[in-house]
């Protein structure tokens, strides 16, 4: 700085101040289109469209695994003994009640579900997205005696039980998350959306 | 030097400080002249750097970043283009072999106090470049999409969805879509070649100047600066780091090239822990693989993430898992200022330091072989105890460091 007489000292202050406000408000100005780029374009928005599934031939204890906006739905149909269990573990839940926001209002009751014996919970772990493995076996050697069927993830070793309940001790948070679905007759389902209008 | 090199050089010189840059980082750039068998590992990470850079422009070549074609690209680069196999090993192989290097680059600093002052800012920049690898390693490893690329990006991306209120916006961001799919893998394919390479060449460069700066520290962690010959002004201690180190690191070169091209050819999916076997198989968004473990270089910190398993204060478990992997990571930045010993080098620390780092290093190795098995009960407590004793060793380390009972350090480098 050659000139440093007071009054050149505060206005060159001055200047300064103001074209570093100045060039700050370009700079996140300009970044604004390069960062909302990475957004999820209109196309990725555009492909969440609801799935119908047909259910007629979904047997007692089998699981049904859908696609639904690139994740896995899965549609269990239980058995009258797996419903039955589902009480037997209660303490065993960190949510039993499903309190926590996890489910369409429909579906928090006891068996988290529309119908009794059908289930329609997301298959990604609430810990970090792994799909859980589905475990209907009572008692196996690696998930202990008091194991009545359930789901386990492999990645970080949560267990939920055939409602999708997560126990307690586990990484995962939450429950598993019930996605909107309606029945559009007694055999199709609709999973991604709830009026019976929209498809 | 003939006549006609000299009035060459004279002419560049006039233009470009060849000559002088020459001398000031090489043949007049003075090193402690006691350096062992621990100074290789930094010469050796640019070599590997230069490997991965030069394979990975090959690659690029033949490589398809499309979710539908990936895949296939990988196969074909295995298959059909000639020497293809080879040059997707050096690239698959160089990747590991950069984490061990940068490993041992790591501990050697934490053995002989490099991280001390003046050499703060030097250890900083050094573990920028630590982070800017294991995105590399990250985003690289997404590229093939089988099954571990997919399951392992996603488990990644899901822990940024655990920050609180700005979790999901931040995660589709990342994603570009609501889910993993084509958009992530194109973008993940950009920083991979793109954005991160030229981040940690200019991160090394950055490293290799603060380093000429402040002068390297040596296995008696005494500065060589201190004791300078009052004629020439030159360190004692030093010697010129070309012809003597260059033709050290030329040695460390050619016995690193052996095991590179021994894992290369003869094992170069290591077991599966270089390349893991669920990744021959193409992704599958319904599916995860009975058993996922991220590629062994993640492994300890990956077993921190999943050994926390109970809710603590107003955060719940999952979030307190991610607060730990990044906090394992990130704690490194504080070694300068948790260290309190009087002396840098582990040969003039006392008892208690040298207790407190080979713990560490056992549990670091402990929760490494963890994090590639299956959780069972057992082993997420054993992962529990062995977090816990790698963060004592950090955050006690102000309190043992003090206390310690020293040697007095040499005033000349020794043996």
């Amino acid at each position: 700085m050659a000139d440093s007489s007071g009054e050149m000292n505060s206005r060159r202050r001055f200047l300064v101040l103001a074209t570093s406000v100045a060039g700050t408000i370009a700079g996140v100005a300009v970044a604004t289109p390069f960062v909302l780029s990475m957004m999820p374009s209109e196309r990725a928005k555009a492909a969440g469209a609801p799935v119908e599934v047909d259910i007629s031939k979904l047997e007692p204890g089998m699981l049904l695994m859908v696609e639904w906006r690139g994740k896995v739905v899965w549609v269990l149909k239980r058995t009258q003994e797996m419903l039955e269990n589902l009480k037997k573990i209660e303490n065993q839940l960190a949510d039993p009640s499903s309190e926590k926001k996890q489910q369409p209002a429909y579906a928090q009751n006891a068996t988290r579900s529309i119908k009794p014996e059908i289930l329609v919970v997301e298959g990604v772990c609430t810990h970090l997205g792994c799909s859980p493995v589905f475990r209907k076996d009572i008692a196996p050697a690696d998930l202990g005696a008091d194991w009545l069927g359930g789901f386990f993830c492999p990645c970080h070793g949560s267990k939920f039980d055939l409602a999708g309940r997560v126990y307690k001790s586990v990484p995962a948070p939450t429950n598993l998350i019930v996605p909107p679905h309606t029945y559009l007759s007694e055999n199709q389902l609709l999973i991604g959306s709830e009026s019976k209008e929209s498809v | 030097m003939s006549k006609q090199e000299n009035s060459m050089m004279e002419w560049i010189d006039k233009r470009f400080p060849m000559t002088a840059t020459w001398r000031a980082h090489l043949s007049e750039y003075y090193a402690p002249k006691n350096f062992n068998f621990w100074y290789y590992f930094g010469s050796l990470a640019m070599l590997v750097l230069v490997n991965q850079l030069i394979t990975g422009i090959f690659l690029t070549m033949s490589y398809k970043p499309d979710a539908s074609l990936a895949f296939a690209s990988v196969e074909y680069i295995m298959r059909d283009v000639n020497f293809g196999w080879l040059i997707r090993y050096m690239h698959s192989t160089g990747a590991s072999m950069f984490f061990v290097v940068v490993y041992l680059h790591m501990f050697r600093g934490m053995m002989y106090g490099s991280y001390r002052k003046p050499r703060e800012l030097l250890w900083l920049i050094g573990m920028a470049i630590f982070f800017v690898l294991m995105s590399l390693a990250f985003t690289g490893y997404i590229l093939p999409w089988g099954q571990m690329s997919y399951w392992g990006a996603q488990v990644i991306v899901s822990m940024f969805g655990a920050i609180p209120f700005i979790g999901e916006t931040l995660s589709n961001w990342i994603l570009g879509d609501f889910m993993l799919s084509d958009a992530a893998l194109n973008r993940f394919f950009a920083y991979h070649v793109v954005t991160l390479p030229l981040l940690i060449i200019v991160l090394v460069f950055v490293h290799i100047i603060a380093l000429h700066e402040v002068g390297s520290n040596n296995p008696d962690g005494i500065e060589i600066k201190a004791n300078k010959d009052p004629k020439t002004g030159i360190p004692v201690d030093g010697i010129p780091f070309h012809p003597y180190y260059s033709v050290k690191d030329i040695f460390g070169v050619v016995a690193f090239l052996i095991v590179f091209c021994g894992i290369i050819f003869f094992v170069p999916e290591m077991g599966g822990y270089f390349l893991e076997y669920n990744n021959f198989i193409p992704a599958n968004t319904l599916q995860t693989p009975d058993h996922i473990a991220p590629v062994w270089y993640f492994t300890p910190y990956y077993s921190m993430l999943r050994a926390v398993t109970v809710n603590f204060l107003w955060i719940d478990a999952k979030l307190w898992g991610v607060i730990l992997m990044a906090a394992a990571v990130i704690i490194f930045c504080f070694l300068p200022w948790l260290d309190r010993s009087p002396v840098k080098s582990i040969r003039y620390k006392g008892p208690i330091f040298k207790f407190a780092l080979t713990l560490f290093v056992i549990s670091f190795l402990v929760l490494g072989w963890l994090g590639t098995k299956a959780p069972t009960p057992l082993y997420t407590l054993l992962a529990q105890i062995f977090t816990v004793i790698y963060f004592a060793f950090f955050i006690l380390m102000p309190w043992y460091s003090k206390i310690d009972k020293t040697k007095p350090e040499p005033k000349r480098v020794t043996k």
